[in-house]
């Protein structure tokens, strides 16, 4: 009886794998902003079972392929957003200041119609993050907008590297040192935190690889170290094999964090938000640390006071790897108007400002390789603008995952909510904006004052 | 010897322009000619290579024939166009500073019935956040403060200036949030009967506040406010009671829009609605209405899950189109800067250029009866105006210069100062 049940569990998580949908579209006569290659005016985008397999003019419509007239459109990738928390349940585990066992990916809500209004602006992949309530937070998932699809698994963006969340300044130190009167109070305490951490990651790794290499040989007797997912988690990020994504926002925390991971030989970290980004820019090119900033969020916290809009500008020109993020669900509507910003403050030209939202980002999630720009054999993801992407008058028309096309303005229902809210019994209006800062969202509670 | 005049030339030219202390350069006033301009008049076309006289603060004279008095500042405009200054209708700037610190927060009293409480009390000039924001060609904002039934009295004020009295363009009302049916947010865990319970107290509360303030007005009338008893809740009513004084209402829910508008027809209020960000599924009777709004955030989610995803960039010009006179604002603090955005986004989703651009020009100035002065370049009316690159509403547009009264504003904010300092850092990564 049990083996039946198994074989049926089987055969359906195979039905779910072959489910995944893949598509066929050629988009035909757009101009194609590449963002790696130039902008190539009347060309076409063929997408083959969910993969872009040629970029030229005058192709033929495969069979079973879906043609998309673009003629008069704008074609790039489709946008990425380095830092969201749509698609999420939970956002913070605010119970400790280290809570790198935790992950995200454990509370996937794919029925988020905010998904699908990111898709409305262009954005086909995200970040989805844990908040900044902790030091060290937990992990992050990267997931592709598939909106439609009702399996949690089918976001993810399988693949992607492991990513974690980190956090310095006000917000650790307010939940913890504030709120529940523990380390860290202060900047100092944060670093403590984070260095503590990791030494005690080394010696549970050293731990473990001496039992290793011991267990085998005879006359051994020493026993395995108890097995600690917190320390797991740490370990990898010591070993190299996940990306540290870092909220901050001073410059003296940012330096602080580079060079404690430089202590521990670590050196896959992106800085998200990074206010100050722009006051050690030298310094994070130099370390090779990528920074993921808001493109004129500021004075909304004290840290963020000393802030200015020409960050990205700064950054990129100093050679840091740079992207545009959103950490809400209201500017990841319009990230290209975002990284368009950046054209006004520090003049960047079109090319650096789309790899803002595009390449860039990719990069810092460490899926470049992937998506983040219309090149043939990368996956079939991309926007279809009606003016230029960095235009206030660019509307976004058709949005595509994996040569699936998710989003199409023209032809879309008003209301595509997948699952209705049945507790809905009243209207609910929300003009407020609620999700500003849902980085510090699940933790409320221990705030009488937001 | 060379390195050392260097640094004594560097550090003259730091002093001079203030940078080393972050301090903004004074604004400069007199008689200034900008020339060879294309100016958007918004109320009488658009005039090409034309001339425009600043003197006194006025826009002393504007067209193709004119002639450039003795002594004016010449600003060579070629290739530029100057448009009135954008008004935002609706802020909290001046009385936030920095919004998650409490110490910096005065946009909310305590008191329930508080419309004696006055915005232009506590308008910080020096505040950080309006050079940043009038650099961007907004400035003027009307700023509004928060809270219960009637939070206080709004003001409207320019971006410059070193006293309240300094900085007030000619405008108050006082601010009542109307009784709101359904929840206020996904947080709001209320049941249905506490909802509708609470929303017919509130109502209850704001007709005996209205009641008791007719009834103020009538004593004071009859006795010529002879051995009134001080009322300051009252006395602040009584010129709204009297229709002399606007009320901005601020409603959002469709609902709620109609029975504002039932409220303020029984009433007789000289009313202005704000927020309004439902308008669009009671634009019919709005427009009926003939009462003016001032509508925004433009870049916002839509109220209802199950809305249209484009419903609030689209909410003012579908208002717009249905009769509606409509203005825009941004309900922001640090960022009414993006003003021209939220009416770039109304434009490209239906509102149109012209529109929009009214929506945050002379329609605002109309709707709190400032017109006379502000919001369209006319001969007479105050010299608070910008030069720009181009279309204002593209994003990277650069906007050159900005007149607010006539002075002439220096183009520097705490944005363009650390620009100017971490650029090319000194000492980079190395000391």
């Amino acid at each position: 009886m049990k083996k039946i049940n198994i074989i049926i569990a089987l055969l359906l998580s195979a039905t779910f794998v072959m489910a995944q949908e893949k598509g066929s579209v050629l988009i035909k006569n757009g101009t194609v902003l590449t963002v790696t290659n130039g902008t190539l005016e009347n060309t076409d985008v063929l997408i083959r079972d969910g993969k872009i397999s040629k970029i030229g003019k005058g192709l033929s419509t495969p069979s079973g392929a879906k043609t998309i007239d673009a003629n008069g459109m704008y074609v790039m990738p489709g946008i990425i957003d380095a830092h969201s928390h749509l698609a999420l349940d939970a956002v913070n585990e605010a119970t400790n200041p280290v809570t790198a066992e935790v992950w995200v990916g454990d509370a996937l809500d794919p029925l988020d119609v905010g998904i699908y209004q990111a898709l409305a602006g262009g954005v086909t992949a995200a970040h989805s993050m844990h908040g900044s309530a902790n030091a060290i937070g937990g992990q992050c998932e990267t997931v592709k907008f598939r909106y439609g699809e009702i399996d949690p698994d089918k976001m993810r963006m399988a693949g992607a590297p492991r990513t974690i969340k980190f956090a310095l300044g006000e917000n650790p130190t307010r939940v913890h040192g504030g709120g529940n009167g523990i380390l860290p109070r202060t900047r100092m305490g944060v670093e403590h935190v984070i260095r503590s951490s990791f030494q005690q990651a080394k010696e549970y790794m050293e731990a473990w690889d001496s039992y290793n290499a011991g267990k085998g040989k005879k006359g051994f007797k020493g026993k395995a170290p108890a097995y600690d997912l917190r320390m797991e988690t740490l370990a990898d990020i010591l070993k190299g094999n996940i990306i540290i994504h870092c909220h901050s926002y001073r410059a003296d925390e940012i330096y602080m964090l580079m060079q404690v991971c430089e202590d521990f030989g670590i050196d896959k970290l992106v800085f998200q938000h990074v206010n100050e980004g722009f006051k050690v820019a030298p310094e994070l090119a130099k370390w090779g640390a990528g920074a993921s900033i808001f493109a004129d969020w500021w004075a909304y916290k004290f840290e963020v006071y000393y802030s200015t809009a020409y960050n990205a500008a700064i950054l990129t020109k100093n050679g840091v790897t740079t992207s545009i993020n959103s950490d809400s669900g209201e500017l990841i509507r319009h990230l290209y108007h975002e990284a368009a910003k950046s054209q006004k403050y520090g003049g960047l030209t079109d090319d650096e400002a789309l790899s803002l939202i595009t390449i860039n980002p990719a990069k810092q999630l460490g899926i470049a390789d992937r998506v983040g720009s219309l090149e043939e054999g990368k996956e079939g993801d991309v926007a279809i603008f009606n003016n230029h992407p960095l235009s206030i008058y660019a509307i976004p028309m058709m949005t595509i995952v994996d040569g699936i096309v998710r989003f199409d303005r023209e032809n879309d229902a008003d209301d595509m909510r997948i699952y209705p809210d049945p507790e809905e019994k009243i209207d609910v209006t929300h003009w407020q904006a609620e999700d500003h800062d849902r980085c510090m969202q699940n933790t409320e509670f221990l705030f009488t004052d937001k | 010897m060379i390195k050392n005049i260097k640094n004594i030339l560097i550090l003259a030219l730091i002093l001079t322009t203030g940078l080393v202390f972050g301090q903004i350069p004074s604004a400069e006033s007199g008689t200034f000619a900008l020339t060879n301009a294309t100016i958007e008049t918004i109320t009488n076309g658009t005039i090409q290579n034309g001339t425009l006289i600043i003197s006194d603060g006025k826009i002393a004279e504007v067209g193709t024939n004119v002639s450039i008095p003795q002594g004016a500042k010449t600003i060579d405009c070629s290739g530029m166009t100057i448009y009135p200054g954008m008004i935002d209708g609706g802020t909290q700037i001046g009385l936030v500073e920095v919004s998650s610190d409490p110490r910096t927060r005065d946009n909310s009293e305590i008191g329930d019935v508080i419309p004696h409480i006055q915005a232009l009390t506590a308008v910080n000039p020096s505040s950080t956040i309006h050079p940043v924001t009038r650099v961007n060609g907004v400035t003027t904002a009307l700023t509004m403060p928060s809270g219960g039934l009637f939070p206080g009295t709004a003001a409207l004020i320019n971006l410059h200036g070193y006293t309240p009295d300094q900085m007030f363009a000619g405008f108050k009302g006082v601010v009542m949030n109307f009784p709101a049916t359904g929840r206020r947010g996904r947080w709001d865990r209320r049941s249905e009967e506490d909802i509708k319970k609470a929303a017919e107290k509130n109502l209850k509360k704001l007709n005996d506040v209205w009641a008791k303030a007719i009834q103020y007005h009538k004593i004071d009338s009859a006795t010529g406010g002879k051995d009134q008893p001080y009322y300051p809740e009252m006395e602040a009513l009584m010129p709204v009671v009297r229709g002399e004084m606007k009320l901005l209402v601020n409603v959002n829910a469709a609902n709620d829009i109609k029975a504002a508008l039932k409220w303020i027809e029984e009433k007789g209020a000289d009313a202005i609605l704000c927020g309004v960000s439902e308008g669009w599924r009671v634009a019919e009777e709005i427009a009926e209405s003939k009462i003016p709004v001032v509508t925004g955030p433009v870049l916002s989610n839509p109220t209802r899950s199950y809305d249209r995803y484009d419903r609030p960039y689209a909410n003012a010009g579908a208002m717009q189109k249905a009769g509606v006179k409509v203005a825009i604002r941004t309900n922001e603090v640090e960022n009414v800067r993006n003003l021209p955005f939220h009416a770039g986004f109304a434009a490209a989703y239906g509102m149109g250029k012209e529109e929009a651009l009214k929506a945050i020009t002379i329609v605002p100035a109309e709707i709190f009866g400032v017109s006379d002065m502000y919001g369209s370049i006319e001969k007479g009316k105050v010299a608070n105006l910008f030069v720009a690159s181009g279309d204002p509403f593209e994003t990277r547009t650069q906007i050159k210069y900005v007149f607010i009264d006539g002075w002439n504003i220096p183009m520097v904010s705490r944005h363009t100062q650390l620009y100017e300092e971490y650029l090319n850092r000194a000492p980079g990564v190395e000391k």
